[in-house]
């Protein structure tokens, strides 16, 4: 690891608060509190809210006449019906359908977008987004340095913003976004989040950070909202099965496998990676992003083989005892043929087969999905 | 950080402890063991009847984000095993010198037990790590 680990501006914050700081994606952020610990982080999400420094993410601003038509070409989503002050998930795919990154597009004007990106992935997808930019009248600027990213998410989320912003939030429908003020700074509030909750995603000044940080934390506390640190968002993903690049979705693993087929549009026109990725379609993915739980006792986790008849056919990508419901569960790709709800699988673990099932995703329905 | 230190045991470089008792030594993990795993969910237990030698790796503990081995501060036979931590995990968090033991050892040499550290011993060797 020649690269020096980059720090955020509320890293002295996180120290305040008992941060335990670990590298993450080339940063040092915190893995949780250590007064809370990571299933009170989760729970306060479940149940109240939490409060997320993730501006570790990346925000690339994307503006011109040929906005639109670019953003067409280089992800896999059709834009075209996105409303200004609309926000989407989508990917972005090589050629072969492999993922370059998954993002979220916000449409902040009629030709001006911003599509927020992993952590990891922030030179890749610049570069790769540039390199697509040839022959359309747009602007691309990474703006992650100068742009803070928080996120607060859970059911107090909205009672709490509410006191901070004269946005009128309850016109504000979820996946939505809009330019105001929270607490007294100029804020792009997002309607989104990555936890299974509602919840808002906060856009502002890096300069801001502290101050909108400790102004969010004051005003949730009576509301028992909780800073969070990066093993309760990872289980907040993980339970409605949201993927995270780098476990369920990678650069050898397009979305069809991945289950993220209805992100796709195939009737938008051209895009990188159309023809692969309506061949996987129409033909089938040898391997499927499955959900299972543990049949055997055991705590899976992501990296472990999954094997039939002590042949690895597989691998898990991620695995844990599901905070919110007790259960031994975990995403893991299997053989095709072997993803059908009820076949019997094992994960190796620590040398031992162990027995597992495939179950239903999510293993929690999102908030937004009831 | 402010660790819980027990008089009463001794502890191994691995960050287990062993106390005796009657003519048994009963075996844990620190509370600096437990508080680098944080919230623990799971346990693999061993079973009565197996013997381990000093630095045998007789149980896994899983937490939110990782499994650690837990490593016999003694050797000798296992005469019982803490089946409560099966269904409570999170005792080794919440007590982890009291309720959370996790075996007790029939001793095949005494003196390994005495050449484990004592708690102010134990308590240096951290404060050099941190």
């Amino acid at each position: 690891m020649a690269d020096q680990l980059r720090r955020t501006a509320l890293y002295d914050e996180h120290l305040k608060l008992n941060g335990r700081i670990v590298p993450f994606a080339g940063w040092e952020l915190p893995v949780q509190y250590d007064h809370l610990g990571p299933t009170v982080e989760h729970n306060a999400v479940r149940s109240a809210a939490g409060l997320f420094d993730i501006d570790h993410m990346g925000q690339v601003d994307v503006r011109g006449p040929d906005a639109l038509a670019f953003l067409q070409y280089i992800q896999v989503g059709d834009m075209s019906d996105l409303p200004v002050r609309g926000a989407r998930y989508s990917l972005m795919c090589y050629g072969d359908g492999g993922v370059v990154d998954d993002i979220f597009v916000y449409r902040l004007a009629e030709e001006r977008w911003w599509v927020v990106i992993n952590a990891s992935n922030r030179a890749k997808d610049v570069t790769w987004m540039q390199a697509h930019a040839a022959g359309f009248d747009v602007t691309l600027d990474d703006i992650s340095d100068a742009t803070y990213m928080l996120a607060l998410q859970g059911p107090k989320a909205q009672e709490i913003l509410q006191r901070l912003t004269p946005a009128d939030l309850d016109a504000m429908p979820f996946h939505s976004c809009l330019e105001t003020e929270v607490a007294g700074i100029s804020t792009l509030l997002g309607a989104t989040g990555y936890t299974g909750e509602y919840g808002y995603e906060l856009f502002f000044p890096v300069e801001q950070a502290a101050a909108m940080w400790n102004a969010l934390l004051a005003e949730g506390q009576a509301d028992g909202l909780l800073p969070c640190g990066l093993a309760a968002r990872d289980s907040l993903r993980f339970e409605p099965c949201l993927p995270l690049y780098g476990h369920e979705i990678e650069q050898d693993i397009d979305p069809i496998s991945a289950r993220l087929g209805w992100a796709v549009s195939f009737s938008k026109g051209d895009f990188v990676g159309r023809d692969a990725l309506l061949k996987l379609k129409l033909e089938g993915t040898s391997h499927l992003l499955v959900g299972f739980e543990m049949v055997d006792k055991a705590v899976p986790r992501g990296g472990y083989s999954v094997a039939l008849d002590g042949e690895v056919v597989g691998e898990v990508t991620t695995g844990m005892k599901s905070p919110t419901t007790g259960r031994f569960v975990g995403l893991a790709y299997v053989p095709a043929d072997h993803a059908k709800l009820g076949s019997a699988i094992d994960i190796v673990i620590r040398d031992q087969p162990k027995r597992a099932v495939v179950v239903r995703r999510p293993f929690y329905l999102a908030a937004y999905r009831r | 950080m402010a660790y819980k230190f027990d008089a009463t045991v001794r502890y191994a470089q691995s960050h287990d402890w062993a106390r005796l008792e009657g003519d048994l030594v009963v075996c844990g993990i620190s509370d600096y063991a437990q508080h680098a795993l944080s919230d623990v969910v799971f346990i693999e237990l061993p079973s009565v009847g197996d013997t381990v030698a000093q630095g045998d790796i007789y149980s896994t503990v899983e937490s939110v984000k990782a499994a650690e081995q837990v490593y016999a501060p003694v050797s000798g036979e296992i005469v019982a095993v803490n089946d409560d931590l099966e269904a409570n995990p999170e005792l080794i968090n919440e007590d982890p010198y009291g309720a959370a033991w996790i075996i007790k050892v029939k001793p095949s040499d005494a003196g390994e037990l005495d050449a484990l550290m004592d708690a102010a011993a134990y308590e240096s060797l951290l404060a050099e790590h941190e």
